[in-house]
């Protein structure tokens, strides 16, 4: 039986069939989970999708760390539950604090969508170690407000645990500290990415396939273990 | 103090507003005449705005008859004109429906809002068809580049239409984005959505079955946009005219994404007779249209309406346009299940009326009848006008003025042939749009195949057979201005090539007439010529006008912007990965320009660029146009062809540098026989593409195109190995034999530079 693998849907969350079709591609079976829905239907991972969640009201992200599904997911992503955030979904794992710090609004004001070059930095977590170290690959980015934010004290922690998993390359296109794209929590089940991996699971619509190893990764590590 | 129908009886010489609310003299008495006694506000209300230029279409609707009177017969239209958009039929059980409109004028006072409204406006109506909306373009349309006023308008206009579709998850697949200074002061914010349903799912806007139930949800509704259509459709922008801010709408994407949602799961769970959204008019549109197209009957108690603001009079809840807002017909046994789908989606509703058999509509506020109307009065019998019209003064001078090389110089040495195409590639309107483009998503929902800066915008629309649609918009309004009749066809036969030429197969058309002001007779000829053109031309290619908008009074003063009838044409594709791109990809692929070039430059980019319009434009030729229709499908389907691109704005140059820039690799060129370097590089004559045919199939691409008559002259090559001869070693280089030389990073800096350095970084 393939991996059965959830994709939350909240009010305003857009990018959920993308996560369903990408998930798919990469040999398990989505899931679809609803916010208000206080079970998890026994999913092996789940994957927040981008979106504007509940509007964006307050601030990215900080209305739907309170949803019904969210409270059972931070629950188990303490205790091992493979969780990937892609942009809205990256947001909303920082203001559940099972990542650190913020996302804030891109250091040039503007909405941006562009095809991003980025760097895999680390392949220990659940959702990257398909990829080889150092890989370069090129998927979607697409946020209003996508700069990653963090101290010091937790920006050197993050490089110095391995923790920072992928970072922009050829210019950094938000204003992002120290170029971050996505990090991953100490045990690395929990991964936060602000560019888009399910876009770019079909060589037909997206600029490369270079998103499917984030999905594949997970699979093989679920598929190991049962 | 209400004024009720009992106090029109009562009180019949009541002074009434009816010319502040935009109604003539006649107008007024004749709706006297129709209810035998004066409105009531209420009804003055409803019938100011639902008779207004931009809800009754007085002024264009004798013209729009011919888009029916004309239609070619089709079997592809399964919903025509009328609706809230047509649909059309793409095989395998599924159909499409598209429509473009305006919000020129609210863009304009409030660019942000005005443009985010115009996108949910369009949306509402494709979602109101029982379609789910697949993709939004935006055509664009400002005064000169580097205006004041532009400057205050675009980034507006853009981060709203940005802010607003990419917030409800539909992808942005392109549009148009055209400076010149017709515009400045009216700048024209189109928005088109497209979306696909099942042949079963198709819903009409008509309310049927005595004793069902009008049920308004969404947004509650508010004090914005009270007057929007009528006060800001039809008058014009003058100096000295009054503030006018608070008539354009706020939208709330959130709202309008759980509206979508919580529709489509009432429309397929089967629960609605009849469906209508709210736009201009709102509810005094809303109720009226659904009871004209339906039993003929409904009473509505209009003080159920939910309210953001308590203190709002009976007549400002009617002539509100808040935005995100549904009316659906529902049967009493299906109503409690409606409910339910909605509080699903936390989306507010609430039962206002039911269909009623009396043929009239009726509404009530706290007991006292304050309408009690024939709908088909207020929705579909107002005023008609055939506004006189005749040919311009200066139009005969205005086509004398062609620009012929005594008239204007023209480039010859190989040098300014060279800066000729670098002027080009870095004016405004050639110029690359990604700085707008890039603020818009074109990836949400996985199933964009081709967007800007592609030949048209092509979506998937169904994942397991590859079935997709292509969409494109296009009009130079400097041809229509130059001849209104031939400027219509032009625009439709551009967007036409462009859906071609992308590999589909055009079915139907849309369209969005911006116009000046009816009431002067040299604009109504430019509406008339423009109609006129555009119904022939789609019966001669075959495919009909399944709806569209009219935009009038798009003026300040006596000046008129050029006639822009922007038209859209979609087509459709069995299987997307037969898609044509722009882009050459090998070595070796060979560069053919099919159709013939002749000197024709009036109303074209590089006279545009010289400051000049003059002349007649481009010769029309929609033969030809559908022959290079038919063989760029061929060649699609069939695997002949790497990529392709129309010959349009700029000519054969403009477009071989878009697909090198597109491909980032470069190749060599040389003028054909028998042909002016200048005219073969920049002339836009019509019905051309460019084909980029692989080696092995040259042989039967060519005999396809000599067999079917089409002149096919190749005059490149794809090679990636140029820069090394040419002195530049390690870069992408064009080279047009005997001429000059470009390094592809020249021309991407040329052509990437200009937007930014105008509207910042």
């Amino acid at each position: 039986m393939s991996a059965r693998i959830g994709v939350v849907t909240f009010p305003g969350s857009l990018d959920d069939a993308d996560a369903a079709r990408a998930i798919r591609i990469a040999g398990a079976t989505p899931v679809a989970l609803w916010h208000g829905d206080a079970d998890l239907h026994g999913v092996d991972a789940v994957v927040l999708p981008g979106g504007f969640s509940y509007g964006d009201y307050l601030r990215c992200g900080a209305i739907a760390k309170f949803a019904p599904v969210m409270s059972l997911i931070i629950e188990k992503a303490q205790s091992g539950l493979p969780v990937l955030g892609i942009c809205n979904g990256f947001q909303i794992l920082c203001e559940s604090h099972l990542l650190p710090g913020a996302l804030t609004r891109n250091d040039h004001q503007h909405f941006i969508c562009q095809d991003q070059k980025l760097r895999i930095e680390s392949t220990e977590t659940l959702w990257t170690s398909d990829f080889a170290l150092g890989q370069e690959i090129v998927i979607p980015l697409k946020n209003g407000e996508g700069g990653y934010v963090a101290s010091e004290a937790t920006l050197d922690e993050l490089f110095a645990e391995n923790r920072v998993i992928a970072t922009y390359q050829g210019g950094n296109p938000n204003g992002s500290y120290r170029d971050i794209a996505g990090i991953s929590n100490k045990a690395g089940n929990v991964v936060g990415l602000m560019p888009h991996p399910e876009h770019a699971v079909e060589a037909l619509t997206g600029p490369t396939t270079d998103g499917i190893p984030f999905f594949a990764s997970v699979v093989k590590s679920l598929v190991g273990a049962s | 103090m209400i004024d009720s129908v009992e106090a029109a009886k009562t009180n019949p010489l009541s002074e009434q507003p009816w010319a502040e609310l935009g109604l003539k003299q006649d107008e007024y008495e004749s709706i006297k005449k129709i209810l035998d006694r004066r409105p009531t506000s209420s009804e003055l209300a409803m019938y100011s705005v639902m008779w207004s230029e931009h809800c009754s279409y007085k002024s264009s609707k004798v013209h729009l008859r011919q888009f029916g009177d004309k239609a070619p017969s089709t079997e592809a239209l399964l919903v025509g004109i009328g609706e809230n958009a047509g649909v059309v039929d793409i095989g395998d059980g599924w159909a499409v429906t598209f429509k473009v409109e305006s919000h020129n004028h609210p863009s304009y006072v409030e660019p942000y809002q005005g443009a985010a409204t115009g996108v949910g406006g369009i949306v509402r109506d494709i979602i109101s068809m029982g379609a789910r909306p697949l993709a939004v373009m935006d055509p664009l349309r400002f005064g000169a580049a580097d205006a004041p006023d532009t400057r205050r308008v675009l980034p507006g206009v853009v981060a709203g239409i940005g802010g607003y579709g990419n917030c409800l998850g539909l992808p942005n697949i392109g549009g148009e984005l055209v400076f010149d200074e017709s515009y400045a002061g009216n700048p024209l914010v189109n928005a088109l959505c497209v979306g696909s349903m099942k042949h079963a799912d198709i819903h009409l806007a008509s309310a049927k079955g005595v004793g069902n139930l009008v049920v308004l949800y969404g947004a509650r509704t508010g004090g914005d946009g009270i007057g929007g259509v009528s006060v800001l459709a039809s008058e014009t922008f003058d100096a000295d005219g009054p503030a006018k801010r608070p008539s354009v709408q706020v939208g709330d994407p959130f709202m309008e994404k759980l509206l979508i949602e919580a529709t489509l799961e009432v429309l397929h769970a089967g629960l609605v007779e009849g469906i209508q959204d709210l736009g201009g008019a709102g509810i005094s549109c809303a109720t009226s249209e659904l009871a004209s197209n339906g039993e003929g009957g409904m009473h509505v108690y209009l003080d159920r309406v939910l309210l953001r603001d308590a203190s709002l009079s009976p007549e400002e809840i009617l002539m509100s346009e808040s935005q995100e807002r549904m009316c659906a017909v529902v049967t009493p046994e299906k109503i409690d299940a409606f409910m339910q789908l909605c509080k699903k989606w936390d989306v507010e509703a609430v039962v206002i009326g039911e269909v009623t058999d009396t043929g009239r509509l009726v509404i009530e506020w706290h007991g006292e009848t304050i309408v009690d109307v024939p709908p088909r009065s207020v929705a579909h019998d107002g005023p008609v006008y055939e506004r006189p019209f005749h040919r311009p003064s200066w139009q005969d001078a205005l086509q004398a003025d062609a620009p012929t090389p005594e008239r204007l110089a023209r480039p010859e040495s190989p040098e300014a042939l060279k800066q000729t195409l670098l002027d080009l590639i870095s004016s405004p309107n050639l110029a690359s749009k990604s700085w707008v483009t890039s603020q818009f998503d074109r990836y949400v929902l996985g199933n964009t195949i081709l967007s800007q800066p592609e030949n048209a915008g092509m979506i998937r629309v169904d994942e397991e057979s590859g079935l997709g649609v292509a969409i494109s918009t296009d009009c130079n309004a400097r041809f229509a201005k130059l001849d209104p009749y031939a400027g219509a066809q032009l625009a439709l036969a551009e967007s036409y090539r462009n859906i071609s030429v992308a590999g589909a197969k055009p079915l139907a058309v849309t369209n969005c007439l911006n116009f000046g002001s009816p009431e002067d007779p040299e604009v109504m000829w430019q509406f008339a010529q423009a109609t006129t053109g555009l119904a022939d031309a789609c019966l001669e290619l075959g495919i009909p006008v399944t709806g569209g908008n009219v935009s009038f009074y798009n003026q300040t003063g006596d000046t008129a912007i050029h006639p822009t009838p922007v038209v859209g044409v979609l087509g459709v594709i069995d299987d997307v990965d037969r898609r044509t791109p722009m882009a050459w990809e090998d070595d070796g692929e060979l560069i053919y320009v099919l159709g013939n070039t002749a000197d024709e430059f009036a109303g074209g980019e590089w006279a545009h660029l010289q400051g000049h319009l003059g002349g007649l434009p481009p010769k029309v030729d929609l033969p030809m146009e559908r022959l290079l229709s038919e063989i760029m499908v061929a060649a699609s389907r069939d695997g002949m062809i790497t990529a392709a691109h129309d010959v349009s704005d700029g000519g054969v140059g403009v477009a071989i540098t878009e697909m090198a820039l597109r491909a980032n690799i470069g190749a060599r060129f040389w003028i054909p026989d028998n042909i002016d370097p200048f005219v073969f590089l920049f002339s836009e004559s019509t019905a051309r593409a460019i084909a980029v045919i692989p080696r092995t199939e040259e042989l039967r691409f060519t005999e396809m195109c000599a067999a079917r008559g089409m002149s096919a002259t190749r005059f490149g090559v794809v090679d990636s190995g140029l820069g090394a001869d040419s002195g530049h070693p390690d870069e992408q280089v064009i080279v047009f034999d005997s001429l000059f030389t470009l390094t592809v990073d020249q021309l991407r800096e040329a052509n990437e530079a200009t937007l930014p350095a105008l509207f910042g970084g």
